[in-house]
This record gives C-alpha cells, sequence and structure tokens, in this order.
C-alpha cells in the first residue's frame, strides 16, 4: 500500500502485474436524464484483483453508474473497457461482468442448484458438468450440498452467499455489487463484510461494489470512490480518504467528524489562525488549502482527534485548548462518545478514551477538550 | 369468542352463506344429477336408470357436439393465451404510471358492456353486407359480397373476443409482481430473450396461465350467444343443445344430463389445470 | 423485454404494432355499434346514408327510437329491477360472507370457501337450468300436496333473481374480503376502549372503511346482472330483461335502434365501471 501518492487510483496490491489491462476502465463517463445529469465525466481504473468500492449518498448516481457497466443503462457519453475491450453498444448478456443485485434477484420458481447453474444453462454447458461446477461453488462460498433447496430454506446470509456462487460460477472479470448488505440486519452486516472481503480475496475477482455505508467500503476497500453529485469528489484506500479526505464533502460523509463554522484570522505558511463563527480562536495546520486571511471556511475534527482532560496542565502550549461542559455521555460500548458544551455554546463530539479513566464523567462536569493543529481538516465553506 | 353473544353473531353470519350455497348451487346440482338418472316411462312416470346417458353416447351427433364444443373450446384458450400474453407483458413490465392505466382501462371496458352488444359489433363486421365485406369491396380486393359468418372462424374470432380480457387480467397481475431485477439477473447471467421467457418469466406467470386458462375455458364452454349469433344455426355448440331439449323440446330428463355432462366436463378440466399446476382453487380464483 | 434492457428498435417497432393492431380488435365492434346508431337507414350496416337522431327519438314507423319503443323502454326497467335486487342481496350476503371469513375461525372454513368459489366455475347455462329443475320440481311437488299455484318458482323474475344472485354473490364476497383484510382491528378495538359498544362500533368505524368495496361490488353487480345472458335465459318468463329482449330482436333481423340501445348501455356501462374502479382507491 506505499507509493500510492503519485497516481492514487492505480495501487497495486503485492502482486505483479503481467497484464497491462486494468480489468475496468472509465473514460469520461456520463449518463444524462431528463434534464438531469445522473453521473458527470467519471474516470477510473480498477486494478486486477482488487476491491473497489464507490461510496455516496443516496441519489449521487452511484446506482447509475453501476448499471452502465452492467450494461442496463447505456451512457451518454465516454467509454467503458473491460480487460481492454470497449464495452460501448454491448448488450448486458454479452459483458464478461455479473452483478449481485440490492434484493439478491434470485430467482424464486427455482431450486438453488438451478439458480446458479442458470448462467452455465445459457452457455450450454453439458449437464453433469453443470452439475459438478455448481456443486464446487457452493461449496467455495461454504454451502455445500444445497442444491436441491428452495430458496426460500435459506436465511438472508446463505442466500447472499448463493448470489455471489450464482455470478461466480461464470468467472467473470468483474464482479458488481449493488448495496447487497443493505437489507440484513446489522449483526449479519457486521458478519458478511468480512466474508465478503475473504470471498473476494479467495476468488481473486475484481469487485466493484457500490453502498451509501461508509464503514462497509472502509472495512472492506482497497480502494474507495467518494461520490457526490454524479462526481467522483476522491479515490483512494481506506486510510487516505478518511484521514486526507481532498474535499469538504468526503470529511463530512466519510466517518463522524465535528463541523465548525469559522473565517481565516491570519495565515502564516502551512499555519492557519482561524476564528469560529462562535469568537473562539483556533490553530490549524493545513499544508495546501489555499486559503487566504478573511475567507469562510469550514473546520472539520474527528471525534477521537481531540483529547479530553481534567485539567489544563498536562497540555502544550501550541495546541487548541478549551474548557466545557459535558452536556450529554453517549455510552456505546467501544464507540462510547462524549458531547461538550464549549463556552460559546457550541456542541462538541468526543471519543471517550478507552482507558476507563472518564468513566465516571457525568452531565454537568467541567472539562478540558484539547486537539492537535494538524488534526483538523480546513476547506473553503461552500458558497451559498 | 366463546361467549353467546358472539356464537349467535357467527350463526347469524353463517345463516346467509348457507342458505345460498346449500339452496341455490348445492341442492339444484344434485337435483339436476337426480333428473338426469329418471327415464320418462309414461305421462308423469319416471323409472332410475342412465339411459338419458346411454341416448348421448349411442348417438353421434350428440357426443360429436359435445367434443366438437370441448376442442373448439380448447382451441380459443390457446388462442386467447397466444394473443394476450404479448399484451399483458406490455402493459405489465413495458408502461409506467399513467399510461398503464389507460391501457388496462381500454382492456376493461369492452368487458363491461354486454357480450350481445359485444357480439352484435362482430355481426355488423363480418356479415354479408356488412362493414368489412362492403369495405373490401370498394377497395377492389374482392368483386362481390363476402359472408364472413356463420363459419367456425367467426365463432373463434368472438370467443377470443369475448374473453381475451380474463386471459389478460390475471395475466398482469402475475407479471406485474415479476420483479424488473429478476430478468436483468437473468440477462446479466448470459441469458437471451427466448431463455429468459422459458426459465424466468413463464414459471414466474404460471398461476396467472391458470387462471386465465381456466376462466377463459369455462367461459367458451359455457357459452352460448357467441356460437348461435357468429356460428348460425348449426353452429353445433353444446349448451346450443342444452338450450333445445329444455326450452324447444321440453325434454328435462335428457337435457339434465347434457347438462351434467358439460358441468362434468369443465370441473374435470378446471381439476386437471390446477393438479398440472400444483395450484389450489382458492389461490386461482381468489385473486381475481 | 423491459426498457432497461437494449433490443433492436425493428423489434419494439413490431411490438409496438401488435399493441396498436391489438387494441384496434377491441374497439373495433363497439365503434361500428355505435357508429351505425346514427345511420339514416333501416338496416345497421353500410352503406352510410347520412346522420340521424331518428333511432333514438324518432316517433314515426320505421323509425321509432329507443325512447319511444315500448318493448326496450319495459325491458330496460325489468332489467333494472332485477338489478337492484341482485345488486342488494349479493352485497347483503356479501358483507356477511366477508365477515365470517375473516374475522371467524371454524371448522370446515376452507371447505367452506371453496364452495363458495364454485359457482365461478360452473358455466352460467349450467346454473340456470339446475335452479330450473329444481325450483319447478319443488314447485310440483307443493302444487300436488296443497293444490295451489306456486306461480313464484316458476320460471318469472323471482328465478331470475335468483340464479343471477347465485353467482353474483361470490364476486361481490371476493371484492369485499380483500378490502376487510386490509382492516386494522387495532382501530375497533380502539372504538372499544373509547366506550363504544360492538355493533356501534362496526357501524361508525368498520363499515365506513367497507365503504368504498360495497359500493363498487354494488355497481360491479348491477352491471353483471344488467348483461347477464345464460342464466337468464334459462329463467325468464314473460318479463324479459333487456338482454333477452335485444337477443330475440337480433333474432328477427336488426334495425339500428338496436345500434342505439347498445350505444346507450355502452356509455353507462363505462361510467358504472370506472365508478367502480376509483371507488376503492379513495382512502387508499
Amino acid at each position: 500500500m506505499k507509493g500510492h501518492h503519485a497516481v492514487p487510483f492505480l495501487t497495486l496490491r503485492g502482486c505483479v502485474l503481467t497484464d497491462t489491462h486494468p480489468d475496468l476502465v472509465c473514460r469520461d463517463l456520463t449518463k444524462d436524464f431528463d434534464g438531469f445529469r445522473a453521473v458527470d465525466n467519471v474516470s477510473f481504473e480498477v486494478p486486477k484483483g482488487s476491491f473497489f468500492s464507490i461510496l455516496g449518498p443516496s441519489g449521487c448516481g452511484k446506482t447509475t453508474l453501476l448499471r452502465m457497466i452492467a450494461g442496463f443503462q447505456s451512457p451518454s457519453h465516454g467509454d467503458l473497457l473491460i480487460k481492454g475491450a470497449s464495452m460501448i453498444g454491448v448488450p448486458p448478456n454479452k459483458r464478461p461482468v455479473s452483478m449481485v443485485f440490492q434484493h439478491l434477484a434470485l430467482f424464486p420458481t427455482m431450486n438453488i442448484g438451478d439458480n446458479v447453474g442458470f448462467g452455465l444453462r445459457q452457455r450450454g454447458v453439458g449437464r453433469n458438468d453443470i452439475a459438478r461446477r455448481v456443486e464446487a461453488v457452493l461449496e467455495r462460498v461454504g454451502l455445500p450440498g444445497v442444491s436441491a433447496r428452495r430458496i426460500d430454506q435459506l436465511s438472508g446470509g446463505q442466500k447472499q452467499r448463493v448470489a455471489i456462487a450464482r455470478c461466480m460460477v461464470l468467472e467473470p472479470d468483474v464482479l458488481l455489487l449493488d448495496e447487497p448488505l443493505g437489507a440484513l440486519d446489522l449483526k449479519l452486516r457486521e458478519h458478511m463484510k468480512v466474508e465478503l472481503k475473504s470471498l473476494q480475496a479467495a476468488f481473486d475477482t475484481t469487485f466493484v461494489y457500490i453502498t451509501h455505508d461508509q464503514s462497509e467500503a472502509l472495512v472492506m476497500s482497497d480502494n474507495i470512490a467518494v461520490m457526490n453529485h454524479g462526481r467522483f469528489e476522491q479515490i483512494g484506500p481506506p486510510h487516505e480518504v478518511y484521514h486526507n479526505p481532498d474535499t469538504a464533502f468526503v470529511a463530512g460523509f466519510v466517518g463522524d467528524a465535528n463541523k465548525i463554522d469559522a473565517t481565516v484570522s491570519s495565515v502564516d505558511g502551512p499555519k492557519l489562525t482561524l476564528t469560529s463563527n462562535a469568537g473562539t480562536r483556533m490553530q490549524v495546520e493545513a499544508a495546501q488549502s489555499n486559503l487566504s486571511a478573511g475567507q469562510a471556511t469550514q473546520i472539520f475534527l474527528r471525534p477521537e482527534a481531540i483529547e479530553l482532560s481534567k485539567s489544563s496542565d498536562s497540555f502544550e502550549s501550541n495546541q487548541n485548548v478549551s474548557k466545557g461542559t459535558v452536556n450529554a455521555v453517549l455510552f456505546n460500548g467501544a464507540n462510547s462518545s462524549v458531547i461538550v458544551r464549549d463556552p460559546a455554546g457550541n456542541l462538541i463530539s468526543v471519543a471517550m478514551p478507552q482507558t476507563g479513566s472518564f468513566a465516571e464523567l457525568r452531565e454537568g462536569d467541567e472539562v478540558f477538550t484539547c486537539w492537535r493543529p494538524h488534526k483538523a481538516r480546513c476547506y473553503p465553506a461552500p458558497q451559498v | 369468542m366463546t361467549s353467546d353473544t358472539s356464537k349467535l353473531g357467527f350463526y347469524l353470519l353463517l345463516a346467509p352463506i348457507f342458505l345460498w350455497l346449500v339452496l341455490l348451487i348445492i341442492l339444484p346440482h344434485i337435483g339436476l344429477f337426480m333428473v338426469s338418472i329418471s327415464e320418462k316411462i309414461g305421462p308423469r312416470e319416471y323409472q332410475t336408470g342412465f339411459g338419458n346417458y346411454a341416448t348421448f353416447f349411442g348417438e353421434p351427433l350428440y357426443w360429436r357436439t359435445f367434443a366438437r364444443t370441448a376442442i373448439m373450446s380448447i382451441l380459443a384458450t390457446a388462442l386467447t393465451l397466444i394473443l394476450g400474453f404479448p399484451i399483458a407483458y406490455y402493459i405489465a413490465k413495458l408502461t409506467r404510471g399513467r399510461t398503464k392505466t389507460t391501457l388496462f382501462l381500454m382492456c376493461m371496458i369492452p368487458f363491461w358492456v354486454s357480450e350481445l352488444v359485444r357480439t352484435f359489433g362482430w355481426m355488423i363486421l363480418l356479415r354479408e353486407t356488412g362493414v368489412i365485406s362492403t369495405t373490401l369491396q370498394s377497395l377492389g380486393l374482392i368483386s362481390g359480397p363476402v359472408e364472413l359468418l356463420y363459419n367456425d372462424a367467426a365463432i373463434m374470432v368472438g370467443l377470443v373476443y369475448t374473453s381475451i380480457l380474463f386471459m389478460i387480467v390475471p395475466l398482469v397481475t402475475t407479471l406485474d409482481s415479476l420483479d424488473d431485477s429478476l430478468i436483468e439477473a437473468g440477462y446479466d447471467l448470459g441469458g437471451t430473450t427466448t431463455s429468459i421467457m422459458r426459465e424466468i418469466v413463464i414459471p414466474h406467470a404460471m398461476p396467472g396461465i391458470v387462471s386465465g386458462c381456466i376462466v377463459v375455458f369455462m367461459l367458451s364452454l359455457g357459452n352460448y350467444l357467441t356460437p348461435i349469433l357468429l356460428g348460425g344455426k348449426d353452429s353445433l355448440w353444446f349448451t346450443g343443445m342444452i338450450y333445445t331439449q329444455f326450452i324447444t323440446r321440453f325434454n328435462w330428463e335428457f337435457g339434465s344430463a347434457l347438462g351434467f355432462l358439460l358441468l362434468a366436463l369443465s370441473s374435470a378440466i378446471v381439476f386437471l389445470g390446477l393438479k398440472m399446476s400444483r395450484q389450489s382453487l382458492s389461490d386461482t380464483m381468489g385473486r381475481t | 423485454m423491459i426498457p432497461t434492457i437494449p433490443q433492436p428498435s425493428f423489434t419494439k417497432w413490431c411490438y409496438r404494432a401488435y399493441v396498436t393492431v391489438f387494441f384496434v380488435y377491441l374497439a373495433l365492434p363497439l365503434t361500428v355499434v355505435c357508429v351505425f346508431a346514427f345511420n339514416n337507414s333501416v338496416f345497421p350496416s353500410p352503406p352510410w346514408e347520412g346522420f340521424t337522431l331518428a333511432w333514438f327519438f324518432g316517433t314515426e314507423a320505421p323509425f321509432i327510437g329507443v325512447f319511444h319503443e315500448r318493448s326496450i323502454l319495459r325491458a330496460i326497467g325489468t332489467s333494472a329491477f332485477v338489478a337492484i335486487w341482485v345488486s342488494a342481496l349479493a352485497v347483503a350476503v356479501g358483507t356477511c360472507n366477508a365477515f365470517l371469513f375473516v374475522r371467524h375461525e371454524f371448522r370446515g372454513k376452507a371447505l367452506l370457501y371453496m364452495l363458495m368459489l364454485l359457482p365461478l366455475i360452473i358455466p352460467g347455462v349450467i346454473l340456470g337450468i339446475s335452479i330450473l329443475v329444481f325450483s319447478s320440481t319443488i314447485a310440483n311437488t307443493l302444487e300436488d300436496a296443497t293444490g295451489l299455484w306456486f306461480d313464484g318458482m316458476r320460471p318469472g323474475l323471482p328465478l331470475v333473481i335468483l340464479g343471477q344472485f347465485s353467482f353474483i354473490t361470490t364476486f361481490a364476497t371476493l371484492v369485499i374480503t380483500a378490502r376487510l383484510q386490509k382492516f386494522d382491528t387495532s382501530l375497533e378495538e380502539a372504538a372499544l376502549n373509547l366506550g363504544a359498544t360492538k355493533l356501534g362500533t362496526i357501524r361508525q368505524i368498520t363499515l365506513p372503511f367497507l365503504m368504498p368495496a360495497i359500493l363498487a361490488s354494488a355497481i360491479v353487480s348491477i352491471l353483471m346482472s344488467f348483461e347477464n345472458f345464460n342464466t337468464t335465459l334459462m329463467l325468464v318468463g314473460s318479463d324479459s330483461p333487456l338482454t333477452i329482449t335485444m337477443f330475440d330482436k337480433l333474432k328477427q333481423g336488426s334495425t339500428p335502434v338496436l345500434n342505439a340501445v347498445s350505444l346507450l348501455l355502452i356509455v353507462i356501462s363505462a361510467v358504472l365501471g370506472l365508478i367502480s374502479l376509483f371507488f376503492p382507491q379513495r382512502k387508499g
């Protein structure tokens, strides 16, 4: 995962590539509906065998993009290549991609074996061969011997795996997944995240996964594209997208963040002095923010970047320290947090330290919050 | 539920359906059967026996008409399915919102109108002095008037017209419930239009196909107006024969036997249809 | 296939052409019936002799319009009489059946439900003759036993009403049952909880909820009764409803007055049909 800074979306996973073509390339892909641009000049490449996620809020155009790759929508312009061959004008049944649908689209009139064997039957594979390959793929997804069962005899997670097996038996170049975990309950979703990732590694097939759930994207992906209003805001590996968001949208959408509206008071190289709209002065280090004095900005600060303390003694001088009162303690196990009201009245979410030293914290207690200047991200405020 | 008032309420609710089914459906059909197995041996003198049924099987005109009615009805059902399926598919899968409602209503309106009026329309179109004959003459395609009425093709056109809605409605309902993503998944996995129709769409639409076919078959089998008016006096339709025995010949015993045979045939076909598609009557009929 | 699957434009064009031809086929018979109601000729067939309203309002032979043709007016009256009775009976029994099937669990319920569906699969002619034979047998027996006349059990309007009722009730039951199944019983429990009586609750909460379905099935029953032919044919006495009268006239050779009646029927049926569809849509 090193050396990705030059071309962020060409991150290679350890293995040496002999194939010169990435599995999937989109060039200036655009889709216009009546007076509305759903996908706007999107370009990206997905290297072979990687897990690529497209993350965005609903209505951002990610489903349209995925359906263009599958062939259910034709792009208004731009090009789409799979293993170097253009897919423009190729109908969905002739494309070397398979798709796991949002609600899985398992055929209810067929049993599991017939579902998984459907694609092979279309290719005219012999009956014995189909039976053998279906059984083999079902075994690989951990469901040996279920061929004769009906779809409604499976649990949600098993259906998930059958849907993947149905695609993987065809050995597609690219597997597309349209938010397949959305319908599962939380516990199963957490489990399936891990399972999907290991299935992808086991099959060594390129996965393109769309979701609005940032945790799914962060856990599973080699690369994430964050999409908003039909455009890609950023493409990069999960930690890059999380720690170095390119835009205010990415900073706000991926992970939790406290958003503070402020104005630039002075600029000193990478060091900025900002004044929040409530009047608090803050020091922020931002190398390439291109902000100038007097400009309105938004500051994004992760809850875990803020330290809590009962006294101000332990902090170094160049940090942003302020005194506040505990407004609420939100207990959620390892993800517990404290809402602190600062003197200006703003509410700030702070991650509860895992050491247990603040277990006795109660509403109304006085605390100090502190964060280092390089932990915050600063972006020009959106024009209203 | 065990209190006396609710027990009373239950019996009050049970009474109307009981009276209806026993007095108007069950007893009359038992009566019909009883009459059909009584032979007239003198004025107001009867004996029990299967003589009426023997007459039916002994006289070729009767059982040939019976077979002809059955075969024509099966043919009409098949035609209705073949012609109606693409329309139902179009309405269910290729149209949305207002267009869908409009097309569906356009299908339904003719069927709210009396069958007599619809058949009358076909008579105006098909007869020798009718619209089609006249139009063809004025176009110079034929030299003299042609009689398009009073043949089996005319009966078929009328039967299909009369019953096609009862095919389209259940088909639209079942096809509507087929998720588009299943068809997309079929394509995505390499299916062709033919294989997706055969493996995904038709198996899904099977309940609709069965209920449509059953209703259309019954309507054709029991039809009286269309064969009589479009097929003419020699249309040889079984219901016409029953009518003749009952009203013209006043031979109720033989008429009842014919009626019972028709009922047996239609029930047998319904039963077979349900068995073959592994459906129950409640599922199939309850959906209308 | 579906809009998201690319198809050759030729295929699409052929498909649309077929759909268009089909709708022409549907509309054609009704259109010619309507058009020839205005033809100034004594035969409802080409050539077109000019526009006239005589088949509606004419008073002089041979141009006697619908509104002056006694036999037809009387037949319309008879049909309306039958239809109203059938509709009232079918809806009343249908509503009872709906409550029985939705609210009660009892032994033989599935069997009773299947019996209730039976009239759908019995051909209309058979339904007609079975009721005819049954009622005549009873009438004969009663007359032999008492020496009195039982005209109500001989072919005539009471039998026509019973005959039509015997299968239209199934439709009314299905429509009303479907609506009652959607009813949230907690609404009734709320009313009882607020102090309403059991009957009061049904009257004030449940029946208003069922009203769209009740009205729709009443209209559908009227339509079905008006246009019924097969069952009616076997049970009719001296007063014949409209379809039977028209059938007799049609066999004798038709005049455009039949077109005029048909036009009125088409308009009324279409309006009633549309109303019946939009009733259940109100209030979900």
